[in-house]
């Protein structure tokens, strides 16, 4: 097994995009996304990397040309972040939608305004629902190897849908870390050549993004979700083989000290590492509490929820985007919607954290345990949420 | 899809509504979105085609004695043709008339 190396995680990330031998990457430079591009640029006019490199004016036009090259059948990378996701909103939807399955990273970070540059899980919460499958990675090891698994699930003929790899700003994408490269031999036995299911060829035409009228749109958006809910499989099966190529298996649902706890936490992304930390402290003074952390975000994992939180009287769901107006953090919501018919319910109460990249510490994580877990059931049965930390 | 069914299932569809059999449009009757029709006035028609150019459809074709007539299978009614006629033959009548 190869060395760890010391490495921007960007750069990880950049170098694992061009281990899998990459066709065409388009992609618009946006902060904190800007390393990722930068460097695949670089591998590209170096000759490392035999790929067009298509430097477009705009996020919309980068997922624009992606659609392109993947229905050409070429293997596809963008990436970007916050305001260039939302530009390329329309486009993201339409990818998804016509099966094409391009793998794009995304460096989280909070949608504007105030302005902001910083790290939150806003962006992504705008393309919930765009039918693309979405995982969030909690550090740069995770990040180079999920990059391999996102384009063998895309790439998949019984998925065939764009992947999206989520890791947090500035907090991951900037982090300098050990990580351990695979060799191309590792990548080119895990990842086949993509073969695929229809392509944009003269010799056999099809027809690409057609009108759906009303009677038959509602087939192809249920087409299209039995899609992404059987891609569980697919996924499961890719996340197992990774775990016989690499040593490291992930799973959708992960689980960090759960046995015998009646409280967990639960949070996306690279918060929680820092979460772990406070219930390794928690933990060190008795206090019967664990974490969970969701890997998986569509599809949902329903089944391992409801495993993993087996024999839970609490969780604490710490979301890192609002739903303005509505029942406080999307994934605190879906909790509760996925946990609804189950005997024994958790309360599920609900920390909206560390928006905007401002910083949240093990200390914090056990502030809130306590005041979560010392609040009366009446509290609890509100199903309320606390923007954690904003000042009066 | 194969063929194309006139209610398809969901299962009968291909992933990412990919259609794969060319020219599959023609199975589709639009000539039921219309209210009017063009009838031609073949005393006044000098058999031009500029209707045939300007259907956005396609759907006007020559038919017997090289005159060009709306094809009313696939006619929407837009009227183009009655307007781009050079020599004003082609009127456009309410279907329920």
């Amino acid at each position: 097994m190869a060395e760890k190396t010391g490495i921007e995680v960007s750069i990880a990330a950049a170098d694992a995009v061009g281990m899998t031998n990459v066709d065409v990457v388009a992609a618009y430079p946006i902060t904190p996304q800007t390393h990722i591009v930068e460097h695949l640029a670089e591998l590209v006019a170096s000759g490392e990397l035999d790929a067009e490199y298509i430097p477009v004016e705009s996020e919309h036009s980068a997922m624009s040309v992606c659609c392109g090259s993947s229905a050409a059948g070429a293997r596809t990378f963008t990436c970007t972040s916050s305001q260039g996701l939302a530009l390329m909103n329309e486009i993201v939807f339409l990818a998804a939608s016509m099966s094409l399955p391009i793998v794009m990273m995304l460096a989280n970070r909070s949608l504007s305004g105030p302005l902001s540059i910083w790290n939150d899980h806003s962006d992504v919460m705008s393309i919930r629902d765009s039918g693309c499958i979405q995982m969030f990675a909690e550090n740069g090891q995770e990040v180079f190897d999920n990059t391999f698994f996102c384009f063998k699930v895309a790439e998949n003929k019984k998925v065939s849908l764009p992947v999206i790899l989520n890791m947090d700003g500035f907090s991951l994408s900037h982090m300098i870390e050990p990580i351990e490269y695979w060799t191309q031999e590792m990548v080119d036995a895990y990842l086949p050549d993509f073969e695929p299911v229809h392509r944009l060829h003269p010799d056999k035409p099809v027809t690409m993004g057609a009108l759906g009228m009303p009677d038959v749109f509602t087939e192809a958006k249920k087409l299209q979700n039995e899609t992404l809910i059987n891609s569980k499989s697919v996924i499961l099966d890719a996340w197992k083989e990774m775990g016989e190529v690499c040593g490291r298996e992930y799973h959708p649902v992960e689980t960090y000290k759960i046995e015998g706890a009646k409280v967990a936490f639960l949070s996306m992304g690279s918060m929680g590492e820092v979460v772990s930390l406070a219930v390794d402290a928690l933990r060190e003074k008795g206090e019967a509490v664990g974490q969970l952390k969701l890997r998986l975000w569509r599809p949902f994992p329903f089944e391992e929820l409801a495993e993993a939180v087996k024999g839970l009287d609490q969780i604490i769901v710490l979301d890192r985007a609002i739903s303005f107006g509505g029942p406080g953090g999307p994934v605190a919501s879906e909790i509760r919607n996925a946990l609804y018919h189950q005997d024994n319910m958790p309360f599920v109460t609900n920390y909206v954290c560390s928006l905007a990249g401002r910083d949240i510490t093990a200390n914090d994580f056990i502030k809130i345990y306590e005041e979560s877990s010392s609040a009366s059931e009446e509290m609890l049965k509100r199903n309320d949420y606390t923007i954690y930390g904003a000042r009066e | 899809m194969a063929k194309i069914k006139s209610e398809p299932g969901w299962k009968d569809l291909e992933p990412g509504f990919v259609i794969s059999e060319p020219g599959t449009a023609r199975e589709y009757k639009t000539g039921d979105w219309r209210s009017e029709r063009p009838v031609v006035n073949k005393d006044q028609c000098i058999k031009c085609g500029v209707c045939y150019i300007f259907c956005p459809d396609m759907a006007i074709v020559k038919g017997p004695e090289n005159y060009f007539e709306a094809d009313l299978y696939y006619c929407k009614g837009c009227g183009i043709c009655a307007a781009e006629c050079f020599t004003g033959c082609i009127t456009m009548i309410a279907e329920e008339e």
